[in-house]
Order: C-alpha cells, then sequence, then structure tokens
C-alpha cells in the first residue's frame, strides 16, 4: 500500500526551509539571545529527522552523504579542541575569550571562542541523534 | 608555553598526530619516526644536566583547574631528571630495536602509537608535581602498559597477562589515590613539595600511618614486590622491545619512583623502614630463588627482574634510615644506602635491557627461547654471546661490570644496617646481610644458567625451527651501546654519580644541608679485608657449588602445591569475585523497566521526601486564585486530564500520544513563565522522543495490564503516589524555601565574566564548560552505544566478539 504522502513532501519542502534556517540562527543567537549550541543542534537534527521521515532514507543519504557518526565524533573534537586551544595562551584548559570587531558592511560585531566550543556541542548533537534514529529504523 | 612542559606534551602529540596521519606515514619510517623522537626528548633533556646539578630545580605551572587546586606543574629536579633521562634514553634505544624486531606485517601504527602513550605518561609521573595529575599518568602507564601487553591479542595468554597486570597495578593505584587524598586531608596541598615542607605536620596526624601503607601498596604493585609480583612474568607475553622497556627499564620503577619522592615525607616513620626494607629484601630473595626453575629465558629474566626491584626497593628502605635519625654527621652514611639504589637502578635498567634485548634476538632468530631447545649457541651467535655474558656477569656482580660496583655497595649498606640499635635492629638485624647474601647466591645461579644453558654445550638443532645464524646489525646496535655502558660505567661510575645521581640524592634528602657530603665517591676497590668483597666471592663460590648440583637440589620447588601458590590464589580470587557478582547482579538486574522505575523512585524518596520529613523545610501558602490566568488554568487541566488518560489506556500508541500532548503542555507552561529557552528546547526533545517512540513501535509487544501480581501493583501503586505527592511538594515548597539564594544570582556578571547576556548559555558554555564537554562526550558514547548495540544485534549476538 503507499500511503498518498504528497501534502506532507510539499509542505515539508518549504517548511525545512524555515526549521534549518531557525536551528543556524539560533546557534548563533544563543550567547546573547535565547538559543546556542544545544538547541541550535537540536533544532537542526529534528530538521533533519524529518526529511528522513517524509522522504526515505536512501534518498537522504544520497542528497547528504555525511556518516553521522563522523559528525558527532568531529563535534566531540572541536569541543575538546577549543579547551586545548586555551592552554596554548597559558590560560587554564577551556577558558574562553570575547572581543568585538569591526567589519565592512556589516559593522560591529561580537565574537567569542565560545561559538566554536558551542559548535562542537551542537554537531554532536546532530550527529548523535540522528545517528541513534538512523540505526533504530534500519533495526529489523 | 615554555619548553620544560612540552616534554611531556611532545610523545602525546605524536602518538594522536601518527593515529590520525598514518595513512600518510609509509610502516618503513614509523620506527625511526618514534626513535627519532625519544632522542630529540633524551638530548634535550641532556642539556638540563648541567642546571639541575648545580642544585638548580626547574618548575613550571600550567593552572589546569585552578577552582581545584589541580595544577599541571612539572618539576624539574635531580631526581626526576634521572628518571627522565632514562625512560628517553632506554625508549630511543627500544624503539631502534624494535624497528628490526617487529615484522612489518604487523600493527605497527598501534604499537608505537602506544609506545608513545607511555613514554608520556611515564614522563608525567616523574615530573608532575602534584599528586593528582600524577595519579592520572600513572594510571596512564598501566592503561598503555595493558595495551602494549595485549599487543598480540589474537593470543589467549597475551590477553590473559594483560588483564592481570591490569587488575594488579591499577587496584595498587587506586588505593594509592586513596593515600593521595589522605595526604591532601592532612596537608591541604596537592603540591609534592609542599607536602614534604609540612612533613613534620602530617606527621601528627592520625591518617599518617594509612596514608604511608596506602602510597606503598601503589608502589610495590607497580614495581611487582611480593606478592604482588605474579603480573610481571605473564607481562612477558608482550612483544619483547616492550618488556625491555616497560617491564624492566622503566614502567617497574616508578614504584622506585614514588617511595624514592616520598621518603621525605614518610621516611621518619619505623614502618616504612620496616615494611619497605623488609618486602625488598623478601622479594629480592624470592624473586632469585624462583628465577632459577624457570625454563623460559624471559620468565627467567622476569623473575630476575622482580627480584632486582626488591634489592632496590630494600635499599631505599635502609637510606630512610637517615631520615628516621636525623642529620648528624654520623648519620650521613646510612644514606648511602639510597645513593646506592639510585646507582642500582641505572645499572640494572642497562643490564637487564641488553639481556631482554639479547633474549628477543634469541627468539626472533631461532623461534623458541625454551632452555630446553638451546645450547650450544656460542660459535653460531659470537656477538649475542658476548651481550649474555657481560649482562649477566654485571648482574651477577663480578667485576669489570657496573653491577659490581652498586652491589658492593648494596652488601656495605646491609652491614651498616645491621649495626643500628633502633628499630628493634639489634636482634634481627643479623637477618638482612645474610638474606641479601642467599638472594645473590641464586642470582648467581642463574646468571650462569642463562649463560651456560643457553650457549654452551651441546647443540640442539632438531629442536629449532631454524637454522641459528647472527641476527641483523640493526638488532645488534642498541644491546651493544648499553653493554658499552655497562663497562663505561664501571670504570667511570663517578662521572655518572657527579652529574646525575648527586642531584638526584639532593631530592631524596632534601632536609639534609649539603648534596655535596651525601654522595660517596664510587670505588671499585676496598681493599682485600672489606668484607663486603668476602661476601661477593663466598657469593660466587656457593653459585658455582649449586649450579653443578642444580639437578639434585631442584626438587625444592615442587615442595609447594600449585593450588597453594599465589597465582592460583589470584586466578581464584577473580573466579570467586566474578561468580559472586554475577549472583548479585542478576538479583535486581531483571531486565523489566518497571523494576528499574521503582529502584529510581525509591531512592528519590529517600533522598528528597527523606529530606522534606527529616530538615522539616516543608513550608507553603496557598496561591491566591486571582493571579491565576485563564489560559494557565486550561493548561492545567489539560495536563490533569491526559495524565491521569494514560493511565486508562489501552493501546501503546494512546499511551505515546497523551505522552507528547503532556509534553507539549509543559512546554506551553515554560512559554508562559517566560522561559523561551527551556519551552524550545521541550519543544524539539518532545517531537524528536515521539519520532522515536514511533520507530520502535513495531518492536514493543502488546500492553498486558494484571499480569502482575497484587502485591507488586499494591506496591507501585504506593509507590507511585508517594513519588507523585513528593514532587507536587517539592513543587510547592521551591516557591518559599530560603535556605539558599536562587541559582541566577551567582551569574548576574555574566555579561563581564563569560562576554555573554544569555545567562543559560554562558552556564552551559563557560561557567560550566568542563560539565558540558564531558556531556558532550557522554552523548556521543550513548550514541555509539546504541548504533552497536543494534548492529552488533542485527550479525547475530556477541558472537562475533573476536
Amino acid at each position: 500500500m503507499r500511503i498518498n504522502d504528497v501534502i506532507l513532501r510539499t509542505v515539508v519542502k518549504v517548511v525545512i526551509l524555515i526549521i534549518l534556517t531557525l536551528g543556524v540562527y539560533l546557534f548563533f543567537s544563543g550567547h546573547h539571545a535565547p538559543g546556542g549550541g544545544f538547541i541550535g543542534g537540536l533544532v537542526l537534527a529534528s530538521g533533519i529527522i524529518l526529511l528522513f521521515v517524509t522522504y526515505d532514507i536512501e534518498t537522504i543519504q544520497r542528497k547528504m552523504p555525511f556518516d553521522f557518526k563522523k559528525v558527532a565524533a568531529l563535534g566531540v573534537f572541536i569541543a575538546a579542541g577549543t579547551g586545548l586551544g586555551a592552554i596554548y595562551f597559558d590560560l587554564p584548559f577551556l577558558s574562553h575569550t570575547d572581543g568585538h570587531f569591526k567589519f565592512p558592511f556589516i559593522g560591529d560585531k561580537h565574537l567569542t571562542t565560545v561559538t566554536l566550543f558551542e559548535a562542537g556541542v551542537a554537531l554532536t548533537v546532530i550527529g548523535t541523534l540522528v545517528t541513534m534514529i538512523l540505526s533504530i529504523s534500519e533495526d529489523e | 608555553m615554555t619548553f620544560d612542559v612540552a616534554v611531556v606534551l611532545v610523545p602525546f602529540i605524536f602518538a594522536l598526530l601518527i593515529s590520525m596521519l598514518y595513512r600518510f606515514i609509509s610502516k618503513k619510517y614509523i620506527g625511526w619516526l618514534v626513535t627519532a623522537v625519544s632522542l630529540v626528548l633524551f638530548i634535550i633533556l641532556t642539556t638540563y644536566i648541567p642546571r639541575i646539578s648545580n642544585g638548580e630545580i626547574i618548575t613550571f605551572t600550567h593552572e589546569w583547574i585552578p577552582s581545584l587546586g589541580i595544577n599541571f606543574t612539572t618539576y624539574l629536579d635531580g631526581l626526576s631528571l634521572m628518571f627522565s633521562l632514562l625512560i628517553t634514553g632506554v625508549g630511543s634505544l627500544v624503539g631502534l630495536y624494535s624497528i628490526f624486531y617487529l615484522s612489518k606485517s604487523e600493527q605497527l601504527y598501534h604499537f608505537y602509537c602506544y609506545l608513545l602513550l607511555f613514554m608520556g605518561a611515564m614522563l608525567g609521573v616523574v615530573l608532575s608535581d602534584n599528586i593528582l595529575v600524577l595519579y592520572g599518568f600513572w594510571e596512564m602507564t598501566s592503561v598503555s602498559s595493558f595495551l602494549l601487553i595485549a599487543f598480540w591479542h589474537h593470543r589467549k595468554a597475551s590477553r590473559a597477562g594483560a588483564r592481570k597486570s591490569m587488575l594488579i597495578t591499577v587496584a595498587g593505584g587506586i588505593s594509592m589515590l586513596a593515600g593521595f587524598l589522605m595526604l591532601y586531608e592532612m596537608s591541604g596541598t596537592l603540591s609534592i613539595r609542599e607536602i614534604i615542607e609540612k612533613a613534620g605536620l602530617i606527621r601528627e596526624s592520625a591518617l599518617f600511618v594509612p596514608a604511608l601503607v596506602l602510597v606503598l601498596l601503589g608502589a610495590f604493585t607497580k614495581s611487582a614486590q611480593f606478592p604482588f609480583y605474579i603480573w610481571l612474568p605473564d607481562a612477558m607475553e608482550a612483544p619483547t622491545p616492550v618488556s625491555a622497556y616497560l617491564h624492566s627499564a622503566t614502567m617497574v620503577k616508578a614504584g622506585i619512583y614514588l617511595v624514592a619522592r616520598f621518603t621525605p615525607v614518610f621516611g621518619n616513620e619505623a614502618a616504612w623502614f620496616w615494611l619497605v626494607t623488609g618486602v625488598g629484601l623478601f622479594t629480592l630473595f624470592w624473586g632469585s630463588f624462583n628465577a632459577v626453575k624457570q625454563v623460559d629465558l624471559k620468565a627467567m629474566l622476569a623473575f630476575s627482574t622482580v627480584s632486582q626491584l626488591g634489592l632496590i626497593m630494600s635499599l631505599l628502605g635502609m637510606g630512610s634510615v637517615a631520615i628516621y635519625l636525623g642529620h648528624s654527621s654520623e648519620t650521613v652514611i646510612y644514606t648511602q644506602a639510597a645513593f646506592a639504589a639510585i646507582f642500582h637502578l641505572i645499572n640494572h635498567s642497562t643490564f637487564k635491557g641488553a639481556l631482554f634485548m639479547m633474549v628477543g634476538i634469541l627468539d626472533h632468530e631461532l623461534g623458541t627461547r625454551d632452555l630446553r631447545r638451546l645450547g650450544g649457541l656460542m660459535y653460531f651467535m659470537p656477538l649475542t654471546f658476548t651481550i649474555a655474558l657481560i649482562g649477566c656477569l654485571s648482574m651477577a656482580g663480578l667485576p669489570p661490570f657496573n653491577g659490581f660496583l652498586s652491589k658492593e655497595m648494596f652488601f656495605a649498606a646491609t652491614l651498616h644496617i645491621q649495626d643500628l640499635s633502633i628499630l628493634s635492629l639489634d636482634h634481627i638485624g643479623f637477618l638482612i646481610p645474610l638474606v641479601a647474601w642467599i638472594a645473590s647466591v641464586f642470582t648467581f645461579v642463574y646468571c650462569l644458567i642463562i649463560v651456560g644453558k643457553t650457549f654452551f654445550g651441546k647443540v640442539k638443532t632438531h629442536l629449532l625451527d631454524k637454522h641459528p645464524h647472527e641476527a641483523p646489525v640493526g638488532m645488534l646496535i642498541s644491546p651493544y651501546i648499553l653493554i658499552i655502558l655497562v663497562v663505561g660505567i664501571f670504570f667511570f661510575p663517578n662521572l655518572l654519580g657527579r652529574y646525575v645521581l648527586n642531584p638526584a640524592m639532593a631530592s631524596i634528602f632534601p632536609m639534609f644541608p649539603s648534596a655535596e657530603e651525601l654522595a660517596p665517591t664510587i670505588h671499585a676497590w676496598h681493599g682485600f679485608f672489606s668484607p663486603e668483597l668476602w661476601m661477593t666471592i663466598l657469593a660466587v663460590v656457593a653459585g658455582i657449588f649449586l649450579y653443578s648440583l642444580l639437578k639434585s637440589w631442584k626438587a625444592i620447588y615442587r615442595i609447594l602445591p600449585y593450588h597453594l601458590s599465589l597465582n592460583a590464589l589470584f586466578n581464584n580470587g577473580i573466579l570467586w569475585s566474578e561468580s559472586l557478582s554475577a549472583r548479585f547482579t542478576r538479583r535486581y538486574m531483571t531486565g523489566n523497566l518497571t523494576d528499574y522505575f521503582v529502584y529510581i523512585f525509591v531512592a528519590f524518596l529517600l533522598v528528597v521526601g527523606g529530606y522534606f520529613l527529616y530538615g522539616d523545610v516543608f513550608s507553603w501558602s496557598p496561591v491566591n486564585p486571582e493571579s491565576l490566568d485563564v489560559f494557565e488554568a486550561i493548561l492545567m487541566v489539560i495536563i490533569m486530564v491526559s495524565s491521569i488518560g494514560i493511565l486508562f489506556a489501552k493501546s501503546r500508541i494512546t499511551i505515546v500520544f497523551l505522552t507528547s500532548v503532556l509534553g507539549y503542555s509543559v512546554a506551553f507552561f515554560f512559554i508562559v513563565f517566560r522561559a523561551p529557552d527551556l519551552a524550545l528546547t521541550q519543544l524539539v526533545v518532545e517531537s524528536v522522543s515521539t519520532v522515536l517512540f514511533l520507530l520502535c513501535f513495531r518492536h514493543l509487544p502488546e500492553i498486558k495490564r494484571g499480569v502482575q501480581s497484587k502485591w507488586k501493583e499494591a506496591r507501585n501503586l504506593v509507590i507511585s503516589l508517594a513519588m507523585g505527592a513528593t514532587v507536587t511538594m517539592a513543587g510547592l515548597a521551591a516557591l518559599h524555601y530560603e535556605k539558599f539564594k536562587t541559582i541566577s544570582e551567582y551569574y548576574n556578571d555574566s555579561y563581564l565574566l563569560a562576554g555573554g547576556k544569555n545567562i543559560v548559555n554562558t552556564i552551559l558554555g563557560d561557567f560550566r564548560a568542563f560539565d558540558t564537554m564531558l556531556e558532550v562526550v557522554v552523548l556521543f558514547i550513548a550514541g555509539l552505544g546504541v548504533y552497536t548495540l543494534i548492529k552488533l544485534k542485527a550479525k547475530g549476538g556477541g558472537q562475533n566478539e573476536n
């Protein structure tokens, strides 16, 4: 029996853009406004899972040829690596710093090294969640 | 970032590089790379010798977790420099040797990666000033030793040996950690230097003796002292370069290092003297006695290492008497025992390293190291024979080799110590030189066996797999460098003494004024009538006598039946504890989720509910109904209806949807209470877990109600009600609780401290970044766990473990 899911597929095509954009926005806004690596990662992961649910696993994996286990591993490396970076500057492990930078066109921006750490968190969340869901769904 | 700290990090960095970039490094060059790394480190460390021998101490502190006082402090003084030189020096020789020893078809990347890990960890042990950091490196040496012993993990004996060494050394490490924590409790500091300064204060505490015993347990397990030595012979399953490096020259000497390092702290306690000297002497005797009966050359060398470690240990114990007596011109003589200890430590590394490499050559070229199959190899392998001869004569304590010098000093120390009238030495003091002498007789016997049975006698070519022939040059370089040192140290011992041993003495006896008077000039000749010379001569005579009658007295080794031996005790202990814990675990791990929830809820009830009852802190005032919003009221009704509905739902799908309703309503509550972070997280988590539920759905059986016994149902009902009541109480009480400040006050100045205005995120990413990092790791491991569990199950359970 084939389920008629034209509506779902069409809606998802539009909605997925919004979800992924929201995920990226949440990730970057995290330092001053609600959001952050964990939530950003969760939203992105839920978007990807939505794609997997709507289309099938093969189609999506063709378009997104990542090994999500490796994505998670990369995340852990980044998170730990930013901590080690602090040691290079003779500061305690996991020390972070921030500063204001002037850019052409977009003006004054507040950048912090926490964002790198949060990127690690986000990647781990995405990688782990998708790995879990995929491996459970592939289980016969 | 100065260079001093980098010495410890370099091996780790290279280990990481190898593990990531191994595709780009040819197997031909990987061994050379590792050899070069350790050689460069060795050369760099030698440049510190002039500064250290002038009494300078180089420290470098990197704050790691400053809030807990855990700093990464490298502390380079005489003792650590001596050990670092040993680690990197022997490391480069072993690296060179292993290039020719290991075949190119082995997993060389793993091997050299583990070897570098070990080198870094070992350097960390000897260079750390912080005891917790030291402990971390200490366990890391155990882990890398485990990996290296199990390098040929297709062999059952390798895995068993690795497990045994891991269990024993890690158990000792944990007791050492307990001892360290007691030291911290007594002294209030984690720095070894500061602990030594407060030695007098620590002495008063009731924890002093327990801490002493626990720290010694760590040292004894690591340095293979009786009765913990049993792991060392089994560790010989490792490739021979590993045995030469870890299990004779460096790792087993970590225990010696620990004892030497803590001598200034504990040395003024009689228990220290008796434990270190007594255990050391007995190990010396027991190791040499048992070495004689071995038929595997490597096992014989393992027991000989055990025995020699006992010798060094007992010397350190005797040296501590000087601290017990306090500093005066008469007591300085006892410090010479400690001097002999570190001198013999270096000598032992040279001759035992050479001997292990010699056995490795035999194993490599002949395919066996069984004494029953060897013999008459002198004509086939003259160069290897030279290594064995010089190594064994040095080990037996004969001139003109370095073992003679330190063995003489050892005899002299045992004779000095028996003259003391303190520590009840006047009654049993005579035993010390006696045991030492008997042990050296046995040492002489097994040295004769190693040389005699392997290189003299008849050739048994029919028992050998390969035709005997000399080893390639590459395998001979390292042992030859070592035996040149063996001879060189005999002729120029005071060069080593002046630059390496004297500064090390200053670290063992920091309270003694000058290192100059502590360090004797080493003489080879003490006069014809010196007692230590006659002890050596008598040991040689007795040794030759026993060797020639070996067959007639070998039966004594069969007196002790196997089931009473330490190995049998250990194995039975492991089996017994495994079955006991299996039975205990099966009791409560029922595999039923309901039972697990019962444990969790009961624990929660006991802690939280118990606190409410015991602390009498529950207080609440009824909420004014007018402040209740309509929206909130609707949400409350939805939550109530859905949660009661779950109880009566018949199918799983209803339950899943009702739970989702519950979760989304809670998310709405978060929005109402203006917590957008929480609301977002809750919404996403709720969605993802609904998907997860739906995926798992087809695997789950139908819900069966009423299959449990009435009693269990009643019990679960009571627990659920109590749980609900407690949570409600906690929620109500939280509104009025005033014992603590609310958390948000701690983080008011988050923008100043962490540069972020979102408090939640500054907590996650900055204030508690360490927690977050570990949580990320845990999440990752959980994900991998789910993945492997499902994939392994797909391949048919745990059957494909190997």
